[in-house]
């Protein structure tokens, strides 16, 4: 393996104070991986090489809802050159393992299909030509059933929760100003650039290992021994480098790792099962779609008096994690907020439509931007700045949230709220873009900006993310971590902590060599691989720097001072010593509750979370009205995660969040037809390029966690939660219409745009104009089917008469 | 099957394969080069982007017969290779760009961006944002927000070079 020099190996841990937002470069050790991967020698799943492997493919289902009566397979086909697997083959239970015992490894005959692109059956062939034959070969019989799309209508509820606080009906009496909004978000495809892939060897004990792409090798351990009936010894899982997860590869990689499994059983080789695109997005899991509606009461003021939220989920066919995706988008549905009076009603339901699953934010980003497109609504009601009300409402030190939690430490909301706001200039942006809008009344229609045809607008929001696993989940995990003193005298951390990117492999070694007081080089890592490393639960929920990096310190303090007491001397002069005379040592370190954070599941009162990351975001947007697109330009980031242990790693995580959401804002719609998703390819299925990526400020702000023996609360989830209202509240502030329905296309702009007049900042008419129909009426622009603009291309920079010149106007973007 | 001849990462390479076989696999399976990446096998994401004859392609998208009498180079060619057995190969200094500024998050995307980022430099791009921006727009990153693949391009060009924007 190539490597390169170390770098400066201190500091390890950036001191306090030293952040410089946007400019945290050369801290932090590199990438202890980074050489392999920028050599290419990084093996990924579909890198590796198994002598002899055979070929796995899956028989999906095409319809969404149907029995299984059976297989037609073509006689035509030499059958004996495959492996052919049905239910009826799974030497165990017929079921993958995870919440609900709902979803089958393959549909049964005589069972239920459940939705389009089910697994019903498996192939195997020694090369590619005969699988492709194989598979063409065989038609599923079947027997079609009503299929239920709506969510809203669904009777099978996979899970519901009601939070409270206060009296609803007495804070609704206090009322000077109600308001209602619904707003809907989509599907969202996790889009890792390495689609799922795993390779299952029959081990010669009888056992199975499989090496693939994934995020939690520990769910996959537990759901191939339920299915294959075998034992922990003989279940073996083996993370290859991993080319991105989000969430797509939480849960969903246990159901290929058996598939493949039982495949290798079948044919006794190697098989790989390697998803290609179109399989991938087609099959796998989706961010939860929502219906999210608000009405809430308010004071003129813009004080916070009621909120009423409903929230529903589409679960898809299979409960999958859905009832933990529900819960942490109903705790943060009423957004970072003070207000006495709540009520939120939530459940998730059935549909015959593909398993939603994890996804980046697990529930907030949906439930949040419904809260952060609401209140900026109510500001526009009260006639005062989306900032200003954030400001008036913002949880403060010693608030308590509607679960009756009390915010003992560690809120940010404000300060990540001032310096996004700062750093962005937003108050001067928004004076300009309204000028812009009043230059153009006498021109074009009400927000066309005189001859221009591009409107700019900026957009604020602000979210909260409880840090780490919901309610007493991390005490039900139970968690463990270890660190190693080997025999032949190196330190080994082992966790079940994946790195799918986000660092976790530099990050490790960071804390524990600096609680060890050793160099970053001189502590490695053990591959994440069942046989060597413990449970440490799985990588996912914002959790591994702050709950199992926290894990690494105890157990580098314990390991430490036994070894210092045992010497004499400084662990760093002593462990090779200790190790000659005592010999290896490994203390593993069990994850213990937080003091004094107590919740109850069932009555969903108390400390949802041990603390909450608190995230703003304020987006500018250039806004085409002639084609409806959506430029987003630039994007300033504010996130308080705690503690800030690689600011390079940090600043990467609030980076890429935050294009995330600006995708599921614009672009990212996964359009759904009789259950299927249509648009199942890249090149349909729109992720934003370097070109339509915003310029990304990002702001690290560290309000730390005191419980945790680093302070830090974790960072990869917070930005996905702001992105996506901040731009379309921007759009709002260039075109003067709320997108309420996630993406905001341009097809749907432009309905909008050319529908009714939007509302003024009046509450009684707003929400007849919000949630009016948006048919395309008559174009309300007098001189529209003469435009005398010339074409974009072609427009001289900075013609537009926002009173500005170009260069210091943020949104001029006319370059890129 | 055909005998298609060309050079990787200065190798000359003799192969008898059918024509219409993808660069991709024949540099991934044939040659064991898996570097290379597949993201969606149809000319959308760019993990697959090689160098033919200095240009800029999707090995997913190229026959191997139009390869003949070519050259190719991968991100396998573009470290130093050590001299002495065990030593460490030597990253290019747009690899070593990456390393320090974060432009590699889960890698998986990252030997296509190198090699286009590779093209752009090799053709004079400097480190104007809105070049970069456009030299790379056929490579999707889901992990970086692209923003740091930028500051690591910017980093590797020669300073202030770059062509007007």
């Amino acid at each position: 393996m190539s490597t390169v020099p170390p770098s400066a190996p201190a500091p390890l841990i950036v001191p306090a104070d030293s952040i410089v937002p946007g400019r945290a470069r050369g801290r932090g050790p590199l990438r202890r991986e980074g050489p392999a991967k920028l050599t290419g020698e990084a093996k990924y799943a579909d890198d590796l090489v198994f002598p002899g492997a055979w070929y796995g493919a899956t028989v999906r289902s095409s319809e969404a809802h149907a029995l299984l009566h059976g297989f037609d397979r073509d006689d035509a086909f030499e059958w004996s050159k495959v492996v052919f697997v049905t239910a009826a083959d799974i030497p165990g239970d017929n079921i993958v393992s995870l919440i609900s015992d709902d979803q089958p490894v393959l549909v049964p005959l005589g069972g239920e299909i459940q939705h389009h692109a089910e697994p019903l059956a498996l192939i195997a062939a020694p090369d590619r030509a005969t699988l492709r034959a194989a598979k063409a070969a065989v038609t599923p019989r079947t027997e079609p059933l009503p299929p239920v799309f709506d969510p809203v209508v669904s009777e099978h509820v996979f899970a519901h929760y009601e939070i409270s606080s206060g009296d609803l009906e007495a804070g609704f009496a206090q009322a000077e100003i109600v308001l209602e909004g619904t707003y809907t978000v989509g599907h969202q495809e996790q889009l890792y650039i390495e689609n799922n892939a795993m390779i299952a060897v029959p081990e010669e004990n009888g056992g199975l290992t499989v090496y693939g792409s994934l995020q939690c090798p520990y769910y996959i351990h537990k759901a191939m021994k339920r299915a294959l009936a075998l034992d922990d010894i003989r279940t073996r899982v083996v993370q290859a480098e991993t080319g991105g997860g989000f969430g797509g590869k939480e849960e969903y990689p246990s159901i290929i790792a058996i598939h493949a499994a039982l495949l290798a059983r079948a044919c006794r080789k190697p098989v790989r099962m390697i998803y290609d695109r179109h399989e991938d997005i087609s099959a796998t899991t989706k961010r939860h779609p929502a219906v999210v509606t608000h009405r809430t009461a308010m004071r003129r003021d813009g004080t916070l008096l009621a909120q009423d939220i409903d929230v529903v989920m589409d679960g898809g066919a299979y409960c999958t994690l859905t009832p933990v995706v529900l819960s942490r988008g109903a705790l943060h549905a009423g957004g970072p907020y003070r207000c006495p009076n709540v009520r939120i009603r939530s459940r998730a339901t059935r549909t015959n439509t593909p398993p939603n699953g994890a996804f980046r934010g697990f529930g907030a980003p949906q439930t949040e931007f419904a809260a952060e497109t609401h209140l900026n609504r109510l500001a526009e009601a009260a006639g005062i700045s989306p900032l200003e009300i954030r400001r008036r409402n913002v949880y403060v030190l010693g608030d308590t949230t509607p679960t009756g939690q009390v915010l003992r430490h560690s809120v940010a909301g404000e300060e990540v709220l001032e310096r996004a706001a700062e750093a962005a200039e937003f108050e001067r942006m928004r004076e300009r873009t309204a000028d812009a809008r009043v230059a153009g009344n006498s021109h074009g229609g009400p927000y066309r900006t005189g001859l221009a045809r591009r409107a700019p607008g900026v957009g604020i929001a602000l979210a909260w993310h409880g840090a780490g696993f919901t309610g007493s989940g991390e005490v039900k995990l139970a968690s463990v971590a270890a660190v190693e003193l080997t025999g032949d005298g190196r330190i080994e951390i082992l966790t079940g902590s994946t790195e799918m990117g986000q660092g976790t492999k530099t990050i490790f070694p960071q804390l524990v060599a600096d609680a060890l007081g050793v160099a970053y080089e001189d502590v490695a890592i053990a591959p994440q691989d069942t046989a060597f490393v413990p449970d440490s639960g799985p990588t996912v929920a914002s959790r591994t720097a702050m709950v199992v990096g926290g894990l690494l310190i105890k157990a580098s303090q314990r390991l430490r001072s036994t070894v210092e007491e045992a010497m004499g001397g400084s662990f760093a002069d002593s462990y090779r010593g200790y190790v000659r005379s005592h010999g290896p040592l490994r203390i593993d370190q069990r994850f213990e509750p937080y003091p004094d954070v107590e919740f109850d599941d069932e009555t969903y009162r108390g400390d949802a979370y041990p603390a909450f990351g608190w995230a703003a975001c304020v987006a500018h947007v250039d806004v085409d009205l002639d084609t409806g697109e959506v430029a987003v330009l630039d994007v300033v980031a504010a996130d308080d995660v705690g503690k800030v242990i690689h600011p390079v790693l940090a600043e990467g995580q609030v980076e890429g969040g935050t294009l995330q959401a600006v995708g599921y804002a614009t672009i990212e719609e996964m359009q759904v037809r009789d259950g299927r998703y249509v648009n199942d390819r890249l090149a349909t299925y729109l992720i934003p390029t370097a070109l339509d990526a915003p310029r990304i400020t990002s702001i690290l702000v560290e309000a730390p966690f005191p419980d945790a023996p680093h302070m830090a609360k974790g960072v990869g989830e917070l930005p996905m939660d702001v992105g996506a209202p901040a731009v379309v509240a921007a759009i709002h502030d260039a075109t003067g219409v709320w997108i309420h329905d996630l993406p905001a296309t341009p097809e749907k702009l432009l309905a909008a745009l050319h529908g009714p007049r939007p509302a003024t900042a009046h509450p009684d008419v707003l929400d007849a104009a919000v949630d009016a129909p948006i048919d395309a009426g008559p174009d309300p622009r007098p001189d529209a089917p003469t435009d005398p603009l010339p074409l974009r291309g072609v427009q001289p920079d900075g013609d537009e008469p926002t009173g500005d010149s170009p260069s210091d106007a943020p949104w001029d973007g006319s370059s890129r | 099957m055909s005998t298609v001849r060309f050079l990787v990462n200065g190798e000359p390479t003799e192969l008898d394969v059918p024509g219409m076989r993808r660069l991709l696999d024949v540099l991934r399976e044939d040659l064991g080069l898996t570097g290379t990446k597949e993201g969606c096998g149809e000319g959308e994401c760019g993990a697959c982007t090689v160098l033919l004859d200095g240009d800029v392609v999707d090995a997913c998208l190229v026959p191997i017969c139009q390869v003949d009498g070519s050259i190719v180079r991968t991100v396998e060619g573009l470290a130093r290779p050590s001299h002495a057995p065990g030593e460490a190969a030597q990253l290019d200094e747009l690899q070593q760009a990456f390393l320090e500024f974060g432009g590699a998050q889960c890698g998986i995307c990252t030997p296509g961006m190198l090699m286009a980022a590779r093209a752009y430099l090799d053709a004079g791009g400097g480190p104007d944002e809105a070049a970069i921006r456009e030299a790379i727009a056929g490579n999707l990153c889901r992990c970086t927000g692209y923003t740091k693949i930028i500051e690591s391009i910017a980093a590797a060009a020669p300073p202030g070079e770059g062509p007007a924007a």
